[in-house]
């Protein structure tokens, strides 16, 4: 043999032995689907780690209700395609209190997502939850473990993470405990564009280019993608040519002006583009530079 | 700003021009996976930041955090810390030191890198074998004004013994020592003895400045007399033998049996070595029975052909049984299986190293319960010297033989990592304690083979007309473990049933008259009355005995040697005031009184069942009625859920 693999044949493959070491092992594992694009190669990876059978576990979105329309869209065509169970599910506290970006600020993310995340798991009693976190995307990533283990009430402690040796994985829990598996946690931002290029993974469209209506405020360019969108006095929605590098709630996620229309432009932009990726996300600024590292230990993914 | 070294490839200009002749081409770049390692304040951190800086892995926004961020916690006075890019956790932020394994991205025109950045403390030391275990190269770095240091010595012996097969000695902060030739040519003279002691024949050593930026991307004019290559051009050509692994006989060990239908059984699993095709004749071991390769399966498409390194679900021409922990192999080479072996082991946990004591070992997709002997030796990795130990205690690096309970599907370290480099979980924590390296079998295992009998365990249990057991009471001293026994043995010979009491002072007077009282023995101990009492469950017996057995991992042990269900867990439970109030042997005033040592409940811990099979409350129950409990079980008429 003199044909070596690419880089990319090599993720593949290590990504797909992780997903099936977790369905050798696991008692009832579920993919998060935050139908981000992550998500959709973590979810095509899957597809491909098990065909022909269907991936043996159901997708879990933990949806607060102030996802973009065009994510939901997708979101229902990607479980009909796989042919794997959607559960959706809102923290019905959250709902009750009408929490919103608006009005709740961090509050917010905290009911909506790190407490209905705990809820949902807790629920259906997951034992292994797979997430679409990179190692590339924010520091306290880059130490975190591929099979990452939580405390009965979804903390983590990052003093006390189990040796990763080749890739042998330990996935036997203590009573309580229950893992977070990342399968993707050597991609870069440029290896799942490239790998959603050359394998036509389906993604939201919203991250191509496209006149939009948007407004700006301090400094970060805003869908309004329903009328929930609050406009203040004075503002008026604005038709700009624009896409995102990430997608979550649309009052929360900031848009880039772009032409780039298509992927080869919006990786090309990528590359040449000057700020990070999580730049567009509100959510990482708060308690400096650890904000990432207090949230998961707080329970966040 | 302006004194730093201009990078060369910060930006790729392909990618504004033609993106896709750019993407075109990365799309076939190969990958390195590489570790930094060296001792505290070596700069590893500031190398790994430089790199990612000067690739262009920085962005506007973290680099203008970072030059905040340097200003206010940085060490490098109003200059880039670069370090802080890399130090991730809040903690180590504080501490100015990097505490655990992070993996690091970054691009080159030639190469993808994976870089682990490891940790320089001696406690630490698994997470750099954590490291090392996936990486192609090593970056050993110096501090160019200390030289040679302990650490140095055993990140080189780890590296080696993990199988690493480049070296790069990076001589760091060569800024601060003026760029003297003189310093340079020293150290690597030092680390060259050094090296040669341990087996590694070549390294490529390299005068840096992770700070400056010398010799990173491009030859610096600060070291006329160094005529490279730059840390860069190094790394993005040294030859990688990824296809090293290609080249050797075909294994794939099963992960996962794909079964969508009555139509389709699929073997799903990364190939570890060799290529496959269909046609090709195929042995399934450890069973040995063959197949041919009928189908790769992906979704994609069927495949003409795999190679290692590839996860492929394979379909075999015959309906042989195969499932996960199995190893398709070529068949005319095949892998061999044993159940013992010697094996290097690096130490990872706070606990030590039980000898005798059974953990699960994971090996490709095996898992299975092996026990580990007293080691042979230690090695001091300083010195070299082969020391003679116990134990391993954290972060200690030792040679032991190693037992499992069925045989395994192996190959030598040195030949595989993929089916030589195991894992060793502890039973009750779960933690992972140890990696291991097997070096080969022991031959002992290899000539005794297990002799097939016409007449099995279950015609034996037969013609009794019962279902063996092996009833494990467990209890502190006085609980009345042995008195219980005695009535449950009556009463099960009174209706007919064949049973034998394993009394643990009678065995003490034969079997184990060799052993004494230390832990070791104690485990010894248990393990040979959990064989006897297996080869009397093979015979058809009711076994029961009686031991304190304190240690939840021994109990555990003896479970594991017996099928599912043939091991009942009897905890007589005693409080220790009411035992002690009892006395009956009056052990327990001698225990107070100091003349007994590491004594059950006094001076030596009882780990209580978690879920034995049954409970005796002795404060509720006479030991008449418990024992028309348990033989009730014994018998079938009663269950717990009941």
């Amino acid at each position: 043999m003199t044909d070596n693999l690419t880089h990319l044949e090599r993720l593949e493959a290590e990504s797909i032995h992780i997903m099936r070491e977790v369905v050798a092992e696991a008692e009832k594992p579920v993919m998060l689907y935050s139908v981000g694009k992550d998500s959709a190669v973590m979810l095509h990876l899957a597809r491909k780690a098990f065909y022909p059978s269907p991936p043996p576990f159901p997708l879990l979105h933990v949806d607060t209700t102030w996802k973009f329309k065009a994510m939901y869209e997708l979101r229902d065509r990607m479980a009909k395609e796989s042919g794997m169970e959607l559960l959706v599910y809102q923290n019905p506290e959250a709902k009750e209190r009408g929490i919103n970006p608006f009005d709740h600020g961090a509050l917010h993310t905290d009911m909506w997502k790190t407490e209905g995340l705990k809820q949902a798991l807790n629920l259906h009693g997951f034992d292994v939850a797979f997430g679409g976190a990179r190692r590339d995307e924010e520091k306290s990533r880059a130490k975190e473990r591929i099979f990452s283990f939580r405390t009965a009430s979804h903390g983590w402690d990052p003093k006390n993470q189990r040796p990763e040796l080749w890739n042998l994985y330990n996935a036997r829990k203590n009573k309580g405990e229950s893992i977070r598996v990342f399968p993707i946690s050597n991609w870069t931002e440029l290896d799942i564009w490239q790998y959603i290029q050359l394998n036509d993974v389906p993604i939201v469209p919203l991250y191509f280019a496209a006149p939009r209506p948007t407004v700006e405020r301090d400094g970060v360019l805003l869908m309004v993608d329903d009328e929930r969108f609050r406009l203040e006095p004075g503002e008026e929605p604005v038709m700009r040519s624009i896409r995102f590098r990430t997608l979550g709630c649309y009052p929360l996620t900031g848009a880039v002006e772009s032409e780039a229309a298509t992927l080869s432009e919006v990786i090309q932009e990528m590359l040449l583009t000057t700020t990070s990726e999580r730049q567009g996300r509100v959510i990482d600024k708060d308690a400096g530079g650890a904000g990432m590292e207090k949230k998961k230990q707080e329970g966040y993914f | 700003m302006d004194d730093l070294v201009e990078p060369i490839y910060r930006t790729d200009a392909l990618i504004a021009e033609d993106i896709d002749a750019y993407l075109d081409r990365h799309q076939y770049k190969s990958m390195l996976r590489f570790i930094t390692c060296g001792s505290v304040d070596d700069g590893k951190s500031t190398l790994i930041g430089r790199l990612l800086y000067d690739s262009k892995m920085i962005f506007e926004d973290q680099l203008a955090a970072l030059e905040a961020d340097s200003k206010r916690v940085g060490t490098q006075g109003q200059e880039i810390d670069f370090a802080l890019l890399v130090d991730g956790l809040a903690a180590e932020r504080e501490q100015g030191i990097t505490i655990d394994v992070a993996y690091r991205f970054f691009t080159t025109e030639k190469r993808k890198f994976i870089v682990a950045d490891t940790p320089g403390h001696e406690q630490y030391t698994r997470n750099m074998v954590t490291g090392a275990s996936t990486a192609d190269l090593a970056v050993i770095l110096i501090d160019a004004r200390k030289g040679v240091l302990t650490q140095t010595r055993r990140h080189s012996y780890l590296a080696k013994l993990v199988g690493i097969r480049h070296i790069v000695l990076a001589v760091n902060k060569m800024d601060l020592v003026g760029y003297d030739q003189a310093v340079f040519d020293d150290i690597v003279k030092d680390y060259a003895a050094f090296a040669r002691s341990i087996g590694i024949e070549r390294f490529v050593p390299i005068p840096i400045s992770g700070f400056k930026g010398d010799n990173i991307t491009a030859l610096s004019a600060n070291t006329p007399w160094f005529k490279g290559p730059a840390l860069i051009e190094h790394l993005e050509t040294v030859e990688v033998d990824n296809s090293a692994d290609q080249a050797r006989p075909f294994r794939m060990p099963v992960q996962w049996v794909n079964r969508p239908n009555l139509d389709f059984r699929g073997f799903s699993g990364l190939i570890a070595s060799g290529a496959v095709k269909p046609g090709d004749a195929v042995r399934v071991l450890p069973s040995g029975k063959t197949s041919t390769i009928s189908r790769i399966v992906t979704l994609d498409g069927d495949l003409d052909e795999a190679v290692a390194g590839q996860s492929v679900t394979l379909c075999l021409a015959d309906e042989i049984d195969c499932s996960r922990g199995d190893v398709i192999a070529a068949a005319g080479n095949p892998p061999q299986a044993a159940d013992q072996f010697e094996a290097s082991l690096v130490w990872m946990a706070d606990e030590a190293l039980k000898p005798g004591r059974a953990y699960w070992l994971k090996i490709g997709t095996q898992m299975v319960s092996a026990t580990v002997q007293a080691p042979k030796y230690e090695v001091n990795v300083t010195t070299l010297e082969h020391l003679a130990a116990k134990t391993l205690e954290l972060n200690a690096i030792g040679v032991a033989e190693i037992a499992t309970d069925r045989p395994i599907v192996f190959e030598p370290y040195t030949d595989s990592r993929a089916l030589g480099g195991f894992i060793l979980i502890d039973k009750l924590s779960n933690a992972t304690v140890a990696a291991g390296m097997l070096h080969f079998s022991l031959r002992r295992a290899q000539n005794v083979h297990w002799q097939a009998v016409d007449i099995g365990r279950e015609a034996h249990a037969a013609q009794k007309g019962q279902r063996p057991f092996l009833l494990w009471f467990t209890g502190l001293s006085g609980s009345g473990k042995s008195t219980i026994a005695n009535i449950v043995e009556k009463k099960l010979y009174a209706l007919g049933r064949h049973s034998f009491l394993l009394d643990g002072d009678n065995v003490r007077h034969g079997l184990n008259k060799d052993l004494g009282f230390t832990e070791a023995d104690r485990i010894e101990n248990i393990r040979r009355v959990g064989e006897v009492a297996k080869l009397m469950t093979d015979a058809g017996l009711i076994v029961i005995t009686a031991f304190i057995s304190p240690f939840r991992a021994e109990r555990e042990m003896v479970r594991a040697m017996l099928p599912e269900g043939e091991f009942l867990e009897i905890f007589v439970d005693t409080p220790l005031a009411e035992a002690e109030r009892r006395d009956v042997k009056g052990l327990y005033r001698k225990a107070r009184a100091g003349e007994l040592k590491n004594f059950t409940g006094i001076d030596s811990p009882y780990e209580a069942p978690e879920q034995p099979e049954i409970r005796i409350d002795t404060t509720r129950t006479t030991p008449e009625d418990a024992a028309d409990l348990i033989v009730e079980r014994v018998l079938g008429v009663w269950s717990p859920d009941l």
